[in-house]
Formats: structure tokens, C-alpha cells, sequence
């Protein structure tokens, strides 16, 4: 049994060269699989549920994979729609399918895999002992924190794709998916070792990324046989070598050959990868275990609002004496709000120039001849943010400092006005493992479309 | 020579919003085993050079067929929330740059 799986791209909507997926399809494929999800950019897309993708770059890559896939009679998989795979995302996904299937004149049959998980559900698990962080850091979840999150999703494995595939779906849209879940479904469908079919996956999600020069703009291909799996950038300008493909795996993990998913355990210690063509790698020896049944759950909630400044400082008898201006620019701004309580709002400086990216971690302390500065006040209202920021830049700018020569102003504003309103600022309040009896239970499977739905 | 020549790839990634992950990766198995054998990119040695105690590393992993070394740490403020000052955790590698490897 062979079996050909397309990756068009590493986050639906990031694109991919049409010449590529025409040169991809052209080799008959069994699927095509594309990965839509990631927390890659913080809490707020998730919080907010809006996508990481504009609607128009979606449309465009769901245009090109909708009618491919349909000229080949082939299925296309998306995982973790709309990036982080809520209702709202999925359902954004699902009216883009929508609408370009009625624009091509077809009814596909679409399997749409639903992942939010209900917030009592988590709160009955935890009391069972069910629930655990993903790591020690990881605050814990408390019914208030659970009833300002907006919305819980989890990444489902590959048992509720396996569900919608059996059916034979034009199109399945998955909410939160485990990335490689979607490809391995595929894979496991047709009888595959699974310990293949998950490491391919994990390799397929990122689109050209294993591949030299690799990027996630592009299209790769992935055969599955009876003893393992060979992978190839359809573009034969970027080449998979067997380190290339090897150490692909050390990206965004946090281990490099121990992989865990939803009731898996992946071993990629004894794997051999071997060069058979140029640009075209054979990887044999992956192997899997299976522990208990766990999903991760994902959730977000609001937790303040912010204004910011940017602003440079130029002037070395300021940038000596930095952290003392800016305890008594705080004690000032404290005093004159002594009607706000403390605890509501927070004032952060960050020194670009000086430990601008790392904070505390940052070993260099030299000082610089100048200093990016970046202040905000986070606290609980918009309002309260906006008002207090003002008087920080105000308090900061016009500030006598010991010493100080330049009597007109510390700061140096590159925009007028200085002062951004920022919005709502978002935290991940559920990052957990959740222990379930049936991989299914979460994640029920909706059917649109097709000539079954036309019929009714 | 410092680690920064021997090394093809020396980058720094989120793992998860609450970890951040380092990975030093090499393209030729000389270099590889000339780092891993010289013990100066050891656990103690990047807790020491982030100044963080050994603890906060949860992982760290050498893997002969990638040709690479991977270290995993706990952040001490999630990606993207109130203190965060590098979303992706994408700038946070350059303190391994210039470890000197004999």
C-alpha cells in the first residue's frame, strides 16, 4: 500500500507558488492536507477569535486547493481552522469553503470537527484529578479564571478525523487539530503504521521547512509506504538531505526525538534517514507508543488594557541614571492618582538598546550612547490606561533629574500623537493536559453540503 | 572558536506560550561532535549563561541523526501577555553565540 499525502503550505493562507501545487497534483496524490493553526502569535487570536490570516489569503489558498482537489477527486483536509480552531474560526473557515464551492458550481460533502470543549466539562475533569498543567508555570485554573476565558478549545488527534474520513467527506474542516493529526488520519486510514504516519505529519504541517532552502511557503509531498515514508519538496529546487529532514523535528518542540500528541508518544530515537534521489530523503524506524489518552486544552482571557509610548533618549547623563528617573516618575504619577487603587493598573518601562528583549535573562549591561524606550500602563479599563499613561509620558518628559542639562524635555517622540490606545490585552489561562475516556467525546462531527443534503 | 562558526543553525523559538526552546544545530558531524564532546554547552553552562538556576531547563537533548542539541526552558512570562517582551521567543538565542568551544 502506497500512499501520496500534498502539503501545500505551513499555515493555511501563508500562500504557496501555483506552479508547485500544479507540479504536486500532477503526481497524484491520495489527500490534500493543509495545517491552518498556531499559538505562535500569543493569546489574543484565540482570545479575540479572530484569525492569524487575512479572509482574502485564506480565500486564495482555499480557492486553489478547492479546485484541485476536486479535479483529482481527492479529499482536503484543514486542521485547526482559522488558526486557533474555535467555533468562530471554524465557522470562518467554513462560509470561505462555502462560498468558492458556489462560485465553482459544486456541492462538496464537508465533514466540519467541532473542538470547543464545554467549560463544566473542564471543571468536573480537574475535580476528578483529570486535569494537569502543560508545564509547572502554567497558572492554574480556578472557576473565575475559567469563567472569563473566552472559550476553551483542544487539540483533537487523529480518532474523530478518522470518524469524518470514513464517510468519505469532499472537504473535512477540523477545529483544533494536533498538527500533524489531520496528515497521520490520512496515513492511518489506509492501514499505515501509525508511528510513520504521525512523523510524517509532523514533518508535512510545516509545508517546505525541512527542505534546503526551506520556507512555509511551499508545497511538499509525502509518500507513505509498508516500512516508511519518503519526503520530497515538489519544487525540486529546494532539497531534503537526511539532516535537514532529521532535524526538522527540533522546531518549536521542546525535545527533539520524543514527540507527544493526543494518546501518543512518538520515538524518533532509532530513525534512519536515508538520501534515495536528490532532494528526496526515506525515513524508516519511527516508533509509538500509547499512553493514557490526554488532549491539550487552549483557552484565553482578557486581563487588561493598554496604552503605550515609543520614545528615544539621546542625552548619557539621562541613560546613566535611568531606573532612578523612572521610580520617581512612578512615585509622581502614584501621588497624583492616589484615588485609583494600585493594584489596578501597572507601569512597565522597557530599554530597548540595553535589555529591551531579554529583560532579566540579558547577560550585556554595557550602557549605549542611546536608548529605545517603550512604556505602557496596563490596568482595567481603556480609560483609566489612557489617562494614566498620559501623565507618565508627561511626568517622564519633563522630569529634573540630578544633573540634568537638557531643561526642555527627556524625551525624543517619533509620532505625534505619542500616546497609543492599545485594546485589550490577552493571557493564556488554560494551557493543560485533560485525561478523557473516548478521543471522540469532544469533538462531534457536523455535515454540510453534498448530494445526501441536497436530497433532504 | 566560538560556537557561532562551528554551528549551521543557532536559534531560539517559542515551545508552547510557556516555553522557550534554543537549538543549536550543525551541518556536519565534525562540528557536532566537537561541541557535544567539549562540554561547554552543557545544562549548568546555558542556566548559567541566562542566568537562570538549572531547574527552569525542562529539556535538553543531543540527537545524533539531526545533528543538534536542544534546550527547553520555562519562560518567566507567557508568550504575548502583560511583561512579555518577545512573543515568538525568537530573540532570545544570542547569549550562546559566543561560547567559546576548544
Amino acid at each position: 500500500m502506497r500512499t501520496l499525502i500534498l502539503s501545500p503550505c505551513g499555515i493555511l493562507g501563508y500562500g504557496f507558488p501555483a506552479a508547485s501545487l500544479e507540479a504536486a497534483l500532477r503526481e497524484k496524490p491520495d489527500a490534500i492536507v493543509v495545517d491552518a493553526g498556531s499559538t505562535d502569535a500569543g493569546p489574543h487570536k484565540l482570545g479575540a477569535g479572530v484569525a492569524i490570516v487575512s479572509r482574502m489569503a485564506a480565500k486564495k489558498d482555499l480557492a486553489l486547493l478547492m479546485r484541485g482537489a476536486k479535479e483529482r477527486k481527492i479529499p482536503l483536509l484543514v486542521g485547526s481552522s482559522g488558526g486557533s480552531g474555535a467555533r468562530k474560526h471554524t465557522q470562518w473557515t467554513l462560509e470561505i469553503v462555502q462560498e468558492i464551492a458556489g462560485k465553482m458550481g459544486w456541492n462538496p460533502r464537508i465533514a466540519v470537527i467541532w473542538a470547543d470543549i464545554p467549560k463544566e466539562a473542564i471543571l468536573a475533569a480537574q475535580a476528578q484529578g483529570k486535569i494537569e498543567p502543560m508545564s509547572e508555570n502554567v497558572p492554574a485554573i480556578t472557576p473565575e479564571t475559567l469563567a472569563e476565558t473566552n472559550g476553551v478549545v483542544a487539540q483533537m488527534g487523529v480518532e474523530p478525523i478518522l470518524k469524518a474520513l470514513r464517510e468519505q467527506p469532499d472537504i473535512v474542516l477540523c477545529g483544533r487539530a494536533y498538527d500533524p493529526a489531520p496528515f497521520a488520519a490520512v496515513g492511518i486510514l489506509r492501514g499505515h503504521d501509525p508511528a510513520l504516519c504521525y512523523h510524517l505529519g509532523k514533518i508535512l504541517e510545516c509545508g517546505t521547512l525541512c527542505a534546503e532552502p526551506g520556507t512555509a511557503k511551499d508545497v511538499m509531498l509525502g509518500l507513505l509506504d509498508d516500512t516508511g515514508f519518503e519526503v520530497w519538496a515538489a519544487d525540486p529546487r529546494r532539497k531534503c538531505t537526511p539532516t535537514s529532514v532529521a532535524a526538522h523535528t527540533f522546531y518549536e518542540k521542546d525535545h527533539p526525538y520524543i514527540l507527544k500528541g493526543p494518546g501518543i508518544v512518538l520515538d524518533l530515537s532509532q530513525c534512519a534517514f536515508t538520501q534515495v534521489s536528490d532532494g528526496r530523503v526515506r525515513v524508516t524506524g519511527s516508533r509509538v507508543s500509547f499512553p493514557p489518552y490526554a488532549i491539550k486544552l487552549e483557552g484565553a482571557r482578557r486581563v487588561a488594557y493598554r496604552t503605550f509610548v515609543l520614545a528615544g533618549i539621546r542625552d548619557p547623563l539621562l541613560i546613566s541614571q535611568l531606573d532612578e528617573v523612572e521610580a520617581e516618575v512612578v512615585r509622581s504619577v502614584e501621588s497624583y492618582y492616589s484615588d485609583i487603587p494600585r493594584e489596578s493598573y501597572q507601569i512597565r518601562f522597557v530599554h530597548y538598546g540595553l535589555d529591551g528583549v531579554m529583560g532579566e535573562l540579558e547577560p550585556d549591561r554595557t550602557l549605549p550612547h542611546e536608548i529605545g524606550l517603550m512604556f505602557e500602563v496596563i490596568a482595567d479599563t481603556q480609560e483609566k490606561a489612557d489617562a494614566i499613561c498620559a501623565t507618565v509620558r508627561s511626568a517622564y518628559l519633563h522630569y529634573g533629574y540630578p544633573g540634568r542639562k537638557s531643561t526642555a524635555g527627556n524625551l525624543a517622540f517619533p509620532f505625534a500623537p505619542s500616546d497609543i490606545s492599545f485594546g485589550a490585552v490577552y493571557a493564556f489561562s488554560v494551557y493543560h493536559l485533560m485525561y478523557v475516556d473516548d478521543p471522540c467525546a469532544y469533538f462531534p462531527v457536523e455535515w454540510f453540503g453534498g448530494e445526501t443534503d441536497a436530497a433532504v | 572558536m566560538r560556537l557561532y562558526n562551528l554551528a549551521h543553525v543557532l536559534r531560539s523559538k517559542n515551545s508552547g506560550p510557556f516555553q522557550v526552546t534554543l537549538d543549536v544545530l550543525f551541518d556536519n558531524r565534525e562540528a557536532y561532535e566537537r561541541v557535544k564532546a567539549s562540554g561547554m554547552l552543557t545544562r549548568e553552562a546555558v542556566a548559567a549563561r541566562y542566568q537562570i538556576p538549572v531547574e527552569r531547563i525542562t529539556d535538553y537533548a543531543w540527537y545524533d541523526p539531526g545533528l543538534g542539541v536542544k534546550i527547553t526552558y520555562l519562560r518567566d512570562t507567557a508568550s504575548g501577555t502583560v511583561g512579555d517582551r518577545d512573543v515568538y521567543g525568537a530573540q532570545q538565542h544570542a547569549p550562546l553565540m559566543d561560547i567559546e568551544i576548544p
